[in-house]
């Protein structure tokens, strides 16, 4: 069951090959997952086919519920994307369509660790005293 | 989204989440989720739309001060 086509797959390569350091793809699934989970799991062990700097770690939410739990992690599937440590990027559900060019775009960001962001903003998020969890509702058209 | 994920990896307090609406009927019933993206930010802030980052960051900073109530 290949998700990429041919297409995909060498442009996906062509953008791995700019990471910049290590990613491990955690994902999070469970026995007998709905479709979208094992499509999930799929799709991030074909994402590690095309570069020797990604890995995949996949845990069962419910039996690994202490790791779960260390992750954040409530629904599933869930796709932790971590770099030389966790930067708390997450995609919950299968990130295919739209979401699969941010999914890209989280990988580069975690192997560098070096966000995109105005002087501005890295000033002010500074401040922060409290945490704060951003969700973002999304939909793959 | 993306913007989400470069405000997590700029501050350890900053978590980032993409859910995809779909497969989470309940989560976006709770959050009243009718046009994507929606953004939700500690459960006290949240808009419709793709917002540009200064403004992006300064709801992440309302929130993080307890600004704002949910509908």
């Amino acid at each position: 069951m290949a998700i990429l086509t041919d297409r995909d797959r060498g442009l996906v390569e062509q953008e791995l090959a700019k990471l910049a350091g290590p990613v491990k793809l955690i994902v999070f699934t469970q026995e007998l997952g709905t479709e979208a989970a094992v499509a999930t799991e799929h799709l991030m062990k074909e994402l590690a086919s095309l570069s020797d700097k990604v890995t995949v770690e996949t845990w069962n939410a419910i039996l690994d519920r202490d790791k779960a739990e260390a992750y954040g992690v409530d629904k599933i599937p869930a796709v932790v994307v971590e770099g030389a440590r966790d930067y708390g990027i997450r995609f919950f559900g299968l990130p295919g369509g739209y979401e699969f060019a941010n999914l890209i775009d989280a990988m580069l960001l975690a192997a560098s660790g070096q966000p995109q962001l105005s002087a501005r903003t890295l000033e002010q998020l500074g401040g922060l005293t409290r945490p704060v969890h951003i969700q973002v509702f999304t939909t793959p058209t | 989204m993306r913007l989400a994920h470069h405000l997590a990896a700029a501050s350890d307090l900053i978590r980032g989440d993409a859910i995809e609406a779909t497969e989470f009927p309940e989560l976006a019933r709770r959050y009243a989720v009718m046009a994507v993206p929606k953004v939700v930010i500690n459960e006290t802030v949240s808009f419709e739309g793709a917002l540009p980052e200064p403004a992006f960051v300064a709801e992440v900073l309302r929130a993080a001060d307890g600004g704002g109530v949910l509908a």
